[in-house]
């Protein structure tokens, strides 16, 4: 079992995939992070060695920003713009699309379910 | 996409002058604008610029955070004060 920055790894998948359990890395930075490891991406993670695991886990200490970390700074981010009271900032606290998409229809995914007329607004902050 | 690097911010000619003159002089006053897509340079930070959206002009203090904004992202142009029913 390979615990890598606080996050247990599927034992039975390969290691390209495995490490993608971890938020903030995808198929390519896996692949990257593999490769500079010098580790083959097929090997399944419970094949790994201590000495491979040791690597894999400097190179993610070194060089990625992943989980809570990553996580804050996301939040960070949307923080500052709604500080600031920009336009992003502003759709981010309405919990509207923030990118200029169409609301006249869809945007559920911002906008969550749908709210009938009779309902009363939700309240939003 | 975003705008080429090369070119540099784009701020209209006109208000960089007016802001330079005030960081210069030392004065502060509110300086109006229509020009909302100047981006927010570092020397405008301090001063505030009322944006006009349309109908009339938004009062912006500039803090730090804004550098790299554009004016009209703060001086929203449209209303929407939420479906009918009871506001409580």
């Amino acid at each position: 079992m390979a615990r890598i920055v606080g996050v247990d790894l599927p034992k039975n998948k390969r290691g390209e995939i495995g490490l993608t359990y971890i938020y903030g890395i995808g198929r390519s930075s896996a692949q990257k992070i593999l490769a500079q490891a010098g580790v083959d991406k097929d090997i399944k993670v419970k094949d790994w060695t201590d000495e491979q695991i040791t690597r894999i886990r400097s190179i993610l200490n070194e060089q990625y920003k992943v989980e809570g970390e990553l996580r804050s700074s996301v939040q960070m981010n949307i923080k500052r713009l709604m500080d600031i009271g920009c336009y992003r900032g502003i759709r981010h606290r309405t919990g509207m699309p923030v990118r200029g998409q169409r609301t006249q229809t869809n945007a559920r995914t911002r906008k969550g379910r749908k709210k009938t007329v009779a309902n009363k607004k939700k309240a939003t902050k | 996409m975003s705008r080429s690097l090369k070119k540099g911010p784009f701020i209209d000619y006109k208000l960089e002058k007016r802001i330079l003159e005030m960081n210069q002089s030392g004065k502060k006053t509110v300086i109006k604008t229509w020009s909302r897509r100047s981006m927010i340079s570092p020397d405008f930070v301090g001063h505030t610029v009322a944006v006009y959206n349309g109908n009339k002009f938004i009062p912006v203090y500039i803090t730090e955070n804004m550098v790299g904004h554009k004016l009209g992202e703060f001086a929203p142009t449209r209303t929407w004060r939420g479906h009918g029913g009871k506001q409580k």
